[in-house]
């Protein structure tokens, strides 16, 4: 089959790799229909996350139709089924998965002892995301193994359109998680940095969950357009002041809730010397992320409010205000998303057309094109906000 | 055809049968072969700065020759990551300075300035090379200015913006069923 493979950094190609096979009785095949490059897949891009290997296969917002299932999944998905796959691998049985936190499932990372040593505990295995995270291949190929699949899956109806549905196995729960994590009021102002495809998402989430104001920030005008039109109010930063801005939307008082949809590779700008010496040392490998968007939050982010990170950070993080963080008494929560927790109610809004998260996509290529998207996505090229693959 | 990569493979897991072609060009070979040039050369004039001085009959400038170590080390790792193109150009503006030094030193009493003629050259090639990369590696990033596309009527809502905020008021109203962190 045909394969999105990393060789290395900035190099991956489309290679001809072995057919995945059933490897333990709980397995399943599926044939991919469309997969996506992610955000978090340009990490991988630029080798800044440790743990990939030439060879691994890229991708982990993928869906399909069930080919092949293992004798011991006991009936919960059969051939034919048409299903997006979560990016986290989940058992459903551990005291984690029982608990709903299915992104730190404690069984499915086949390379615990990394996890366990790099993190302190194992979280769950993720597809194409690393050694670190048990070095599955990934969904950007026209086969996919999915391991734990009586759990792992999210079942779809026939009728709506991949487009629709894609989504659900990554950047629309994604968006959701660090709307729900900030527990909105009706009165909440909302800042949400990044505009990409998880910070529309994001905007999208804390609308549907009643925010008075969503101010979004970015500095590329097709994502502040798309934001607009989601509902936000925009800050281009590269024109405005962020600090500034936000201070004047909320009065003085600055945003009750923050949401960081950027992680690690934030914008490097001569204005913001704190960026230049992140990438420098990101560079130098005396730092793994650089994190001006959590110490810009920590700094606006009005007294006892809430910050959420759905932003990817693989590692250690310089500088960050602590004192700022515990005077002013704020609360952060993070986490990789736990997929299934929220796919039941946004599948149903999504049949109920409240949303459709098909919004995002601004280009539709064969799988073999994919090399160059990566490309094409991390440059911004061609006004690109989110690239689904056909194989 | 064997693949390197393919040993460390998980049994069942797919394995490369035929490579695919590299999006990596001519141009970014060339930038990580000068990328480690420039950090060889960097130490060495970093920890044998004296060796480098008796070479060129510069005896004296020593601190000179550690700080440009310094500057080829960074250049280096610039040129190896993914702002390679700055680091090109650092190379480049480096080499200038290396010329520059190198001119100081040719003068009539420099018993060793047929080694410094030799080194003029050698700057002078690594230089061509060294632009030669940095406008090959020039970011493909849209300019700043340039036209894009915008995205006002991509809501996402089918029912509008009305129509989505007006599902949030439901939802307030029965609080109860709205989401919780903990779905117990």
């Amino acid at each position: 089959m045909k394969a999105l493979v990393w060789h290395g950094k900035e190099d991956i190609r489309c290679d001809t790799v072995t057919d995945p096979e059933i490897q333990d009785p709980r397995d399943a095949i599926i044939k991919v229909t469309s997969c996506a490059i992610c955000g978090s897949d340009l990490h991988l891009f630029h080798n800044f996350i440790p743990g990939m290997l030439p060879g691994d296969i890229m991708g982990h917002e993928t869906m399909g139709e069930v080919v092949e299932v293992g004798s011991g999944v006991d009936g919960k998905i059969k051939k034919g089924d048409r299903v997006v796959v979560p990016f986290t691998i989940i058992c459903g049985e551990c005291e984690q998965c029982k608990r709903g936190n299915f992104s730190v499932c404690e069984t499915t990372n086949r390379k615990r002892h990394l996890a366990d040593k790099v993190f302190g505990h194992t979280t769950a295995g993720l597809f194409g995301y690393t050694h670190l995270t048990g070095g599955y291949p990934g969904g950007q190929a026209e086969y996919l193994r999915v391991p734990y699949a009586d759990a792992t899956h999210i079942k779809v109806p026939a009728g709506i359109p991949d487009e629709q549905l894609l989504f659900l196995s990554d950047i629309f729960p994604t968006g959701w998680q660090a709307a729900v994590q900030c527990d909105i009021e009706p009165t909440d102002t909302v800042a949400i940095w990044g505009c990409g495809p998880v910070g529309q998402m994001a905007i999208r989430s804390a609308i549907l969950l009643g925010a008075n104001q969503v101010i979004a920030i970015d500095c590329l005008p097709e994502r502040l357009s798309m934001a607009e039109a989601g509902g936000a109010t925009t800050i281009n930063f590269e024109d405005e002041s962020v600090v500034e801005r936000l201070s004047e939307l909320t009065d003085g008082k600055g945003p009750e809730k923050c949401i960081d949809c950027v992680g690690m590779e934030a914008h490097v700008m001569a204005s913001q010397p704190d960026t230049l010496l992140d990438r420098a040392k990101q560079m130098a490998m005396i730092e793994n992320d650089r994190p001006h968007v959590l110490r810009e939050m920590i700094y606006v982010c009005r007294p006892g409010g809430i910050i959420s990170v759905a932003g990817v950070y693989s590692g250690l993080s310089d500088m960050l205000p602590m004192g700022a963080f515990m005077n002013k008494g704020l609360t952060m929560r993070t986490g990789q998303t736990h997929v299934n927790r929220w796919t039941d109610d946004l599948l149903r809004r999504i049949e109920q057309g409240e949303i459709d998260p098909s919004f995002v996509i601004t280009h539709t290529v064969p799988l073999e094109q994919g090399p160059e998207m990566y490309e094409m996505f991390r440059d911004k090229r061609d006004s690109c906000i989110k690239v689904v693959l056909k194989p | 055809m064997f693949h390197f990569s393919n040993i460390v493979r998980t049994k069942g897991d797919p394995k490369i049968i035929e490579g695919g072609p590299s999006p990596k060009q001519p141009a970014d070979q060339l930038a990580r072969a000068l990328g480690w040039f420039s950090i060889g050369l960097g130490v060495v004039e970093l920890f044998a700065p004296r060796r480098v001085t008796e070479t060129l009959g510069m005896e004296g400038s020593e601190t000179m020759v550690r700080a440009f170590g310094l500057r080829e080390i960074v250049a280096g790792i610039m040129s190896l990551s993914v702002d390679k193109n700055a680091g090109l150009w650092a190379r480049v503006g480096g080499d200038g300075l290396d010329a520059a030094a190198l001119l100081s030193g040719l003068t009539a009493d420099n018993p060793k300035k047929g080694n410094i003629a030799l080194a003029l050259l050698m700057v002078g090639g690594i230089a061509m090379l060294d632009y030669r990369a940095a406008q090959d590696t020039k970011p493909r990033r849209p300019a700043r200015d340039a036209t894009r596309k915008l995205f006002p009527s991509r809501s996402g809502y089918p029912k509008g913006l009305e129509g989505a905020r007006g599902v949030a008021r439901q939802i307030a109203a029965h609080a109860n069923k709205s989401p919780s962190l903990n779905p117990s």
